[in-house]
């Protein structure tokens, strides 16, 4: 049986990893990448703790995580395919003005 | 048997999320994803969860994936960062705040006690369990969800249309 505080660890290293990418990478298609990373992160541990305790609640809640990070990335995309129209950059530094 | 198919897993979640942030190159980047979300999926079998292991796979590895990369190709956004950054010091300071966010996590998560996984019960995270807890505890959160998705679409078809009323 592993402990659960390996998950944790290796959840937390994870998240880690996604905020440096969000806040090192320009290209605004990784940093959105790296925030799905996050959002992994977190339901590994959500699932780790489901499993220790041995609550499916905890399960519930990884599969509205999906369901919802579905929906952000459908939505966000749209977001960044229309700024991409307008401004012709993919770059964040680029994208300051919320004027269309 | 179960710590090594876990160690394993692990270095290649941690090598899919560390290249996918380092790659220079966006389409890269996109496929390290995959890898990570493939080896969180596995880590999922082991966790008891074969339902969310067959979601994983078929929402993020599947559907999530291939949007990001259609969307990176469509944009051509696979080109190198090309400049200097603006701000000169962001790096290095994303970096040393990064891992102390990660000592700070670690110091918290691991003080506590986290509690021996209990054994596991027959049908746990089968998909009757959730399914049951789904449609009873949760009934109104998986009808808002509906909801949720509803407004997603009416969001993309709006500003495909605005787009084009523009041009």
């Amino acid at each position: 049986m592993i402990p659960t505080y390996y998950y944790v660890a290796l959840s937390a290293i994870m998240f880690a990893i996604g905020v440096i990418g969000v806040l090192v990478r320009r290209n605004v298609l990784v940093t959105f990448m790296s925030v799905e990373m996050m959002l992994n992160a977190a339901n590994l541990v959500l699932v780790a703790f489901a499993f220790a305790r041995q609550d499916i609640l905890g399960q519930v809640i990884v599969f509205f995580v999906i369901v919802v990070a579905a929906a952000e990335v459908a939505v966000g995309l749209a977001l960044l395919v229309t700024i991409f129209r307008t401004r012709q950059t993919t770059n964040v530094d680029d994208m300051t003005l919320l004027k269309g | 048997m179960e710590l090594a198919v876990f160690a394993i897993t692990a270095v290649v979640a941690l090598i899919g999320a560390v290249a996918m942030v380092l790659s220079k190159n966006a389409v890269h980047s996109a496929l390290f994803l995959l890898l990570n979300f493939s080896a969180i999926a596995v880590l999922y079998l082991l966790l008891r969860a074969p339902f969310l292991f067959a979601i994983q796979l078929i929402v993020y590895a599947g559907a999530i994936i291939v949007l990001f990369l259609f969307v990176v190709m469509l944009l051509g956004a696979e080109r190198h960062e090309e400049g200097a950054d603006a701000l000169r010091w962001q790096q290095p300071t994303a970096l040393v705040m990064g891992i102390a966010l990660l000592a700070a996590v670690l110091v918290v998560a691991l003080s506590g006690p986290l509690g021996a996984p209990a054994a596991a019960a027959e049908g746990f995270g089968a998909p009757e369990a959730i399914a049951r807890a789904l449609f009873t505890d949760a009934l109104l959160p998986f009808q808002v969800t509906a909801m949720l998705i509803l407004a997603a679409i009416v969001g993309v078809v709006v500003l495909h249309l605005r787009e084009n009323q523009r041009g």
